[in-house]
């Protein structure tokens, strides 16, 4: 079973208590924003076969979202982060970079 | 290739069954085909198939990572419909369901299809109204459903509990003509039919670039070397996005796990399949016995085969309440499969941005009803550049917004 801290109210939750809520760190395209544009945003998404960040609810603890780092061809998870992040945070980085040496890296 | 048939069986018993060919044959792979089909699953093998017999397009590979149907086309729950509530939806799974009707005589090989009948049933006042207006669009779509009423549901699937506190059962909707088929032997027929028109399969090979001239597809690098190709079909289900990264665009896809369980044998107990859409249980009866149960989707993408014990549970524990009778079965095997969800749930059929490359993804959590029309407008859009059952399928309805909205009707059970 999947199990995140959250970052909001440190509990270690397990995956009934969480609510997936798709990829996270996606750029918001609007109103006057190109077709192209908002499709990628509306509908085009990584599905990486490995590191993934992605965001989470809280939904049967604090409620409150929150943004994790998880690798979904073994669903080992590097790293949760609060929500309140334009990018996953640099040493989150260096560390899925140490276990998974050959990972591209973030964009 | 010689036929299947009673005097081929009478021959053999008097020979020790020494005669028997191998179904499909594995040959070394050429350095160039007309069409190159990745994934030998049901739709990658139907497609090769209708390319053959519908268009006479012979020189084709079916390119497999693993083994033949070793994917999501031996990992379902086998079952087999087409009331599905949009005009575009009951149309290709009701042209795979004719086709179903008469694999077996097609193929010449048994795919076990079974007319079984189909119960979907209605445990909220809001499903009863959903199930109606199916109901309605099926007799405009010209596939035949009806509305049956809890004691005809009684009737027909007597182990049903049809006054839960709970989960009460209102009512169903019943397709008569749906059921189940044996998911391996699709697989396997289609694949013996590919081989007898010539077709190359070659499994143990794995896609690993796509080559491209001038914005035109020129053959895959795999494994096994390097195929020309003159056009290319991605047929690859969880792993299309993997694939479409490697030809250069990107896909309106996130991976999925869908599970499924099944009990210990009993005696025959359920002939028709019974699906319950809000507590995310569907259930069947195997021809060996066991119950085959499938239940929902995890949330989020993830790419292992296999399920989580909490989704396991709660699918039985809803299920337990509408069939009493399974709460003392012991369940035999669970496992999971990759499924390829899209934003409107709809399976994907398209041209894409790159030249002569096609992809038939997005079946999401129910391909396997839909394999036999998947291949045969999979086929006629790669051989003529346009099919009618595919036209609604294509990649820039995202664009254009114009969805195919079954999420309401069939989002997970299937």
């Amino acid at each position: 079973m999947l199990i995140l801290e959250c970052p909001c109210c440190g509990v270690r939750a397990e995956e009934s208590e969480l609510a997936p809520g798709g990829e996270a760190h996606l750029k918001r395209f609007g109103a006057g924003a190109s077709d192209e544009d908002f499709e990628a945003y509306m509908f085009a998404r990584k599905n990486p076969k490995g590191v993934h960040f992605e965001r989470w609810r809280h939904a049967h603890g604090c409620g409150k979202w929150f943004l994790a780092a998880r690798d979904t061809a073994t669903l080992e998870v590097f790293g949760t982060y609060p929500a309140q992040t334009k990018a996953p945070p640099a040493e989150l980085i260096a560390a899925i970079k140490a276990k998974r040496p050959h990972w591209e890296g973030y964009e | 290739m010689k036929r299947y048939s009673v005097f081929a069986l009478a021959r053999e018993a008097m020979r020790h069954h020494m005669g028997w060919e191998r179904a499909w044959a594995s040959p070394e792979p050429k350095a160039h085909y007309d069409v190159v089909i990745v994934g030998a699953g049901g739709h990658g093998l139907a497609t090769a198939y209708y390319l053959g017999k519908n268009f006479g397009i012979t020189n084709v590979a079916v390119i497999e990572k693993g083994w033949l149907g070793g994917g999501n086309t031996g990992r379902n729950t086998t079952i087999i419909r087409s009331n599905y509530l949009q005009d575009p939806s009951a149309a290709i799974y009701d042209k795979a369901l004719k086709l179903y009707e008469n694999l077996s005589q097609d193929l010449n090989y048994n795919v076990m299809f079974s007319p079984r009948g189909l119960l979907m049933l209605a445990q909220t006042h809001h499903e009863v109204r959903g199930y109606l207006r199916t109901v309605q669009a099926n007799a405009l779509q010209g596939v035949a459903t009806e509305w049956i009423e809890p004691a005809k549901v009684k009737e027909i699937v007597p182990i049903i509990n049809i006054d839960g506190p709970r989960y009460p059962v209102l009512g169903a909707l019943y397709q008569r003509r749906g059921g189940t088929a044996r998911h391996d032997a699709v697989a396997w027929g289609y694949a013996r039919a590919c081989s007898a028109m010539g077709m190359h399969i070659l499994q143990k090979t794995e896609v690993t670039g796509v080559r491209t001239e001038a914005g035109k597809v020129a053959g895959v690098e795999t494994s096994r070397g390097y195929i020309g190709c003159g056009k290319l079909a991605m047929i690859v289900a969880g792993h299309s996005g993997q694939l479409a990264e490697m030809a250069g665009f990107r896909l309106p896809i996130e991976a999925v796990a869908l599970q499924a369980l099944v009990s210990e044998p009993v005696k025959p107990c359920m002939d028709v399949v019974v699906m319950a859409n809000t507590v995310h249980g569907y259930m069947s009866q195997s021809d060996k016995g066991e119950m085959v149960i499938g239940g929902g989707t995890d949330g989020f993408n993830n790419f292992t085969q296999r399920g989580s014990f909490h989704h396991v549970e709660e699918t039985l524990r809803a299920l337990v309440e509408t069939f009493p009778m399974i709460s003392r079965l012991k369940m035999l095997r669970q496992w999971g499969g990759i499924v390829d969800m899209t934003g409107d749930r709809s399976p994907i059929l398209s041209k894409t941005p790159v030249e002569n490359v096609f992809i038939n993804c997005g079946w999401g959590t129910g391909g396997f009803k839909a394999i036999p029309g998947s291949g045969w407008a999979m086929a006629e859009l790669m051989a003529k550049g346009h099919s009618p059952l595919a036209a609604e399928f294509g990649l820039n309805r995202f664009r254009e917004g114009r969805f195919i909205d079954e999420s309401v009707a069939a989002g997970v059970a299937h």
